[in-house]
């Protein structure tokens, strides 16, 4: 005990020697959380539109007010030519293209129909997808408004309607920094539960001070628990400085009990760390780790649900979401802070939890051979 | 009197089965208790990998070695008990003070400073002034000292020192060997390495390595008396065509540079005045003959062109 108890001091004193390490460990998370949640918008605003408007009528005119006046858009140009707007387009000054044929307003009154013409500039997928959706249902909205300033009320609705009104449970106002905040929160608790803590210990590895630790009587788990234990405390602290970064700037109060959080996050540090220390075994230097550390969350971040719907991947994306640890955490951070849920709702992923933290570190220790 | 380490027969590979490269090709020698046994070598001779075979770092591939009584395979943590080991790479906390460096070794090997401060005393006062300092901003005989600090705190019965006085100036080499005598009164065996020929006259006895291969184990002195051969120092204004020369000479078993003079192996005893005819073209251009005794690092070289 006494020797692990001055490894932990070792440690903790090498962690605050070192002050880029610190500020990296404590100013990441706060700037990383007052930025990127800005960044993560799903929703699309500043589409650049141009307009082609063969027809100069009141209703062409009022439809492109309509548009403009959404807020989503801005008329980029204003022309009466397809070719011209289509350089815009290839300038990339414009995302969308809407031509208004000649006879708009006639066919509109007299045929009681008529036709549009919508074309995106598809470069930009959710660009692309979100405009177009959303000039399409303006459109609509402005049709089934025209159509209730002349047509008079029948006695039977000629048409049958339904009215589709929904509600959003769990956050009313859809506001997306509500589910992002959590979710960037957990990356950054991965980052320095596992990648610090591999680093670290290959550090170790490269200066060569490893060598002089294993000639001492020194055991194995008192080395690795040694180096644990410390970024196993970091974690919940850079935990609970996000948590409060989050109420601070973005006003998102957890739903749920705080102690579910931390309960669940201290046996995914318990996992995390052991995939740093598994990483740590199979290199030698800081620049191996660090480029395995890079891939890794590449790959847990897109792989994680955190910025895309998991359940809009292929069915194999799916299956190798399941053996992200980074999805269960963030699925949990989203249940707790939103919905409130408790021990009980959360018990499959704590579950899961402990067998990945058993099996990595099983792995790492095993891997991990002070001896030879 | 009991030997402190046996080393048997011991082999070590490097690289996979098609590249293979022998590091240590069948060693086997006794150290006594309370010996300074030196190993010199040339870089690359195995030195390294006989000391991390014989601080349970390394496995052999073949045969086996005691340190203090215990088999370094099976009884590895007892070695690591009673063994103090100095890497030749300078691998203690660059950012841990010196006193912190130190505290920590004495703490994990579950012993504290004051308890064994007597044998580190005469080494720890001279960086004593600088126990505040961070071991990474120490010069190169300072952490050398540190590190054998370090290495003593648990007071071990063997010391392994890894080329410990490479890339440190001839004043702290001097003193450092000064301080390895003083630690040989306590009964501490110490196992050192070397590149440098001059340390060996230093050490009770020397092992000569040369790739992974035994050429000689003796005293000093011993070593010395095994060359039986003549030896002179021979020097002119020029060097060069003058080494060309005794190279051909078919008197002359071999010759080579050795500071300001050439060193000359002659094959045959008494055969100066040959000598001095063959060079006497050479009598204009300040040509000087000395017979000589021959140094360790002769005897190195005889034996690595008999081996060859």
């Amino acid at each position: 005990m006494r020797s692990l108890r001055f490894l932990l001091q070792k440690e903790f004193r090498q962690i605050f020697r070192n002050t880029s390490i610190l500020r990296i460990i404590f100013l990441m998370p706060i700037i990383q959380l007052l930025v990127l949640p800005w960044a993560a918008d799903y929703e699309m605003k500043n589409i650049n539109i141009t307009v082609i408007d063969h027809d100069h009528s009141p209703y062409s005119r009022q439809l492109i007010s309509k548009i403009t006046a959404s807020g989503y858009f801005i008329l980029q140009d204003y022309t009466s030519s397809y070719n011209q707007s289509l350089v815009d387009i290839e300038k990339d000054k414009s995302d969308l293209i809407l031509e208004i044929p000649a006879s708009f307003q006639k066919n509109l009154i007299k045929e009681n129909e008529s036709k549009l013409f919508v074309a995106v500039n598809a470069i930009n997928g959710v660009k692309a997808n979100l405009g177009g959706a959303y000039l399409i249902s303006i459109i609509r909205n402005f049709n089934g408004n025209i159509r209730s300033k002349w047509i008079q009320f029948p006695r039977f609705n000629p048409e049958l309607n339904i009215n589709v009104v929904s509600s959003d449970w769990y956050n009313p106002e859809m506001n997306y920094k509500y589910f992002m905040v959590p979710g960037i929160l957990v990356i950054l608790v991965t980052l320095v539960g596992s990648f610090l803590a591999s680093l670290n210990i290959v550090k170790e590895k490269e200066i060569g001070t490893i060598e002089q630790i294993n000639v001492t009587p020194i055991k194995k788990y008192q080395f690795v628990l040694g180096k644990l234990i410390p970024f196993w405390v970091l974690g919940l602290i850079v935990l609970g400085i996000g948590l409060g970064i989050s109420r601070l700037f973005y006003g998102i109060i957890s739903a749920g009990n705080l102690f579910v959080i931390f309960g669940f996050a201290a046996v995914y540090l318990l996992a995390v760390l052991g995939l740093g220390l598994l990483i740590s075994t199979y290199t030698s230097t800081q620049q191996q780790a660090m480029l395995i550390s890079f891939f890794l969350i590449m790959i847990f971040v897109l792989l994680g649900g955190l910025y895309t719907s998991i359940d809009s991947m292929p069915h194999w994306a799916q299956m190798m979401t399941k053996v992200n640890p980074v999805t269960y955490f963030i699925e949990v951070m989203r249940m707790v802070v939103l919905k409130g849920s408790g021990f009980a709702d959360i018990k499959n992923q704590f579950l899961i939890m402990l067998g990945f933290a058993m099996v990595l570190n099983g792995w790492a220790v095993l891997s991990y051979r002070k001896r030879y | 009197m009991k030997p402190a380490i046996t080393i048997n027969n011991i082999v070590k590979f490097y690289g996979a089965k098609s590249n293979k490269t022998e590091a240590l090709s069948g060693i086997s020698f006794n150290v006594n208790e309370g010996e300074l046994f030196g190993i010199i070598g040339p870089d690359g001779a195995g030195k390294t990998s006989l000391f991390r075979i014989l601080t349970t770092l390394l496995l052999a591939d073949e045969g086996e070695a005691t340190v203090d009584g215990y088999d370094v395979v099976k009884y590895y943590k007892e070695i690591r008990k009673r063994a103090g080991y100095m890497p030749g790479r300078f691998s203690l906390y660059q950012d841990l003070t010196v006193e912190e460096n130190l505290e920590f070794f004495a703490t994990i090997f579950n012993t504290t400073i004051e308890k064994n401060y007597h044998l580190i005393k005469d080494i720890y006062i001279q960086i004593e002034p600088f126990k505040k300092r961070k071991a990474g901003k120490l010069s190169g005989g300072m952490k050398q000292k540190l590190a054998l600090c370090c290495a003593l705190i648990h007071k071990p019965s063997v010391l392994f020192l890894d080329e410990p006085t490479t890339g440190v100036d001839a004043v702290s080499r001097k003193e450092f060997w000064e301080m390895l005598k003083k630690l040989k009164q306590q009964n501490i065996t110490i196992l050192v390495s070397t590149p440098y020929m001059d340390e060996a006259g230093m050490c009770d006895r020397v092992a000569l390595l040369q790739s992974g291969k035994i050429l000689s184990i003796d005293t000093p002195d011993g070593i010395i008396e095994q060359f039986q051969k003549d030896l002179f120092a021979v020097r002119s204004s020029k060097m060069l065509p003058l080494l060309n020369d005794l190279k051909i000479c078919s008197e002359v078993e071999d010759a080579y540079f050795f500071g300001a003079y050439h060193h000359v192996v002659m094959k045959h005893k008494n055969e100066e005045q040959q000598l001095k005819n063959y060079l006497s073209k050479y009598a204009g251009d300040g040509l000087e003959i000395n017979a000589i005794r021959p140094n360790i690092e002769d005897c190195f070289m005889a034996l690595m062109k008999n081996t060859e």
